[in-house]
């Protein structure tokens, strides 16, 4: 049905256009906060610190986004908890990075173990 | 400069496997060196990546980022003192701060400015370039969720929050944030438990750090 093909391809080449835009919208938003982020000390703040509150909110930022990405990249799914193959391979890369492998050493390991159960399953 | 040469390989593996990966996921080339260029912040770069490609929405993407990179507030602010020169010069070379040169610029117990700026300028070439050189090889890689990629940001996000997690305070957070991720992902769309577990940070408040530390070097 041509009809049905045309719509189809129209509605794909509305999503590449909604990809392509909204990838630009993050790369100029979070390149335009980093960089104020990182003149924020040397251009506002001068020789002044922190508030220690303010400190040790800020420091826990990282850790705190680092680990829910860590969950959501292993257990995401759409709209639900997902136990699959991501699973074995994050836990590889874990028992990589607690023998000291390099980060891009534990990153190989939990994309081939993934891969590898992939396709045994 | 010198300085930075023995941590030359890392910057230059991420940038490759941060071209790769968004080259693979339909970030695109461009977009992927332009980030390195103006966002130059890996962990952040590789966040925003892994939220577009489960499918959580822009606003997701920007958060997650931008909660990342608001440790280069403190980080900033502990180096503040040795800038010189007027407004535009210190914006300027403020942009040379990154975990790995601020690390470098601090190891002989003070801040440095031209360990700071040299391996700053170093990391700089060697991100962007090695992103252009990944976006390059990323096309030979068919189906990128086949070879387990989404495992291998999971991998890296796991690696980058272990030289945080020494820390009491901050492993109480991160379980806290990995509950609120856990409980919230069957019932929100991708992206949104990410900036909920972001409010875990908010134990900071009840008990202040005693001494004022900032991110730790990658490696």
């Amino acid at each position: 049905m041509p009809a049905g093909n045309q719509a189809a391809g129209e509605i794909a080449l509305h999503r590449i256009a909604l990809v392509v835009s909204s990838v630009w919208i993050v790369v100029t938003v979070v390149g335009a906060a980093t960089i104020a982020f990182k003149a924020a000390g040397p251009l506002l703040i001068g020789r002044r610190s922190l508030p220690p509150h303010v400190q040790s909110v800020v420091d826990l930022l990282a850790p705190v986004m680092l680990i829910a990405l860590v969950v959501t990249q292993t257990f995401g799914g759409d709209e639900e908890i997902t136990v699959d193959a991501r699973v074995v391979g994050v836990g590889a890369a874990g028992v990589a990075i607690w023998l000291r492998a390099h980060v891009i050493v534990a990153m190989a390991v939990a994309a081939a173990v993934t891969a590898g159960v992939r396709v045994i399953a | 400069m010198r300085a930075a040469l023995p941590l030359a390989p890392s910057p230059i593996l991420f940038g490759l496997s941060y071209g790769v990966l968004a080259d693979a996921t339909g970030f695109g080339a461009f977009a992927a060196v332009v980030m390195s260029a103006t966002t130059f912040a890996g962990a952040a770069q590789f966040a925003s990546l892994s939220v577009l490609d489960a499918g959580g929405t822009v606003a997701a993407a920007i958060l997650a980022a931008i909660f990342l990179n608001a440790r280069y507030i403190a980080i900033s602010v502990t180096v503040a003192s040795i800038f010189p020169g007027g407004k535009l010069r210190r914006l300027a070379e403020s942009q040379a701060i990154v975990d790995e040169s601020w690390a470098l610029a601090g190891r002989r117990g003070r801040f440095e400015w031209p360990i700071l700026i040299g391996s700053g300028l170093v990391f700089y070439v060697l991100w962007v370039g090695s992103t252009a050189a990944g976006t390059a090889v990323g096309g030979i890689l068919e189906d990128p969720n086949a070879l387990g990629l989404d495992a291998a940001f999971a991998a890296l996000f796991l690696a980058l929050a272990v030289p945080y997690l020494h820390e009491a305070r901050a492993r109480q957070a991160a379980a806290l944030a990995a509950v609120i991720t856990l409980v919230l992902t069957p019932f929100t769309p991708a992206g949104v438990p990410i900036i909920a577990a972001s409010a875990a940070c908010l134990l900071g408040i009840r008990r202040p750090a005693k001494s004022p530390s900032t991110g730790s070097p990658w490696w």
